[in-house]
């Protein structure tokens, strides 16, 4: 199944893309298991996830924690703690 | 019985007019007691400022602040509630946010405004990156530790 990954701030800038289609390979079944696959991706994947218990997580455009299983996401956003408001 | 109030929410690029929002809510009626209004505006930092961009997740801002609304709408007795929140690039001087909470008695409406805007630095999901006067890129903001334990004083005991 096909996953699409979005990216925001300093996590789009360094990972370089603002989202793309991932095929998630067999194994990863939570966030965490998903992060730790995306740092192994290449340069900016790692300087960008390389403290990921900052990484916020969203699911289908809702929070998660790192613990959340990601079977059956269409959408899985990661970004920055957030600085609106 | 009256109906269950929908909170205005919107996520636009252009200003806001505060007056105007307060006015729309208040228009033609007569048991609304109290308006809070809370506007966030952009700061220069001492004059090294010359913007600040945000950037926003577009469909869930409008999501995670509807739902952070309908704790609101639950939470205190509200009759009109308003969330303004722009993107784009800001300057200094200019409307960034906008609360805007109307109920019978002020209590409510002081609180709803407050614990909203704790979330929103918390949970909307905005990122502000700054540009600075020299020309320089003057980076992401960083979130502050005293943002996100604002935000953890309105949790209920039993949660």
């Amino acid at each position: 199944m096909t996953t699409r990954l979005i990216y925001f701030a300093w996590v789009r800038e360094r990972i370089g893309t603002s989202e793309e289609d991932v095929e998630l390979p067999g194994g990863i079944e939570t966030v965490a298991d998903l992060l730790r696959w995306l740092q192994s991706r290449g340069e900016g994947y790692e300087h960008a996830l390389q403290y990921p218990d900052v990484i916020r997580v969203a699911i289908n455009q809702e929070h998660v924690d790192h613990r959340e299983k990601i079977a059956g996401a269409r959408e899985i956003a990661l970004f920055p703690p957030m600085t609106g408001g | 019985m009256s109906a269950v109030l929908a909170p205005s929410v919107r996520i636009q690029r252009q200003d806001f007019d505060v007056a105007a929002e307060i006015a729309r809510l208040t228009q033609g009626r007569a048991d609304i007691g109290a308006v809070v209004s809370f506007s966030g505006l952009c700061r220069d930092e001492q004059g090294a400022l010359s913007a600040l961009e945000l950037e926003h997740y577009p469909g869930m801002a409008e999501a995670e602040i509807g739902r952070i609304a309908a704790e609101a709408v639950e939470r205190w007795p509200l009759q009109g509630l308003t969330i303004i929140h722009r993107h784009g690039k800001i300057r200094p001087g200019d409307n960034i946010v906008l609360v805007v909470a109307a109920s019978a008695h002020r209590q409510a409406a002081f609180e709803a405004a407050n614990f909203l805007m704790d979330y929103l630095k918390s949970r909307a999901p905005f990122w502000k990156k700054e540009h600075r006067v020299d020309g320089s890129e003057g980076g992401w903001v960083e979130a502050k530790e005293a943002d996100a334990q604002a935000a953890k004083r309105w949790k209920s005991s039993s949660e």
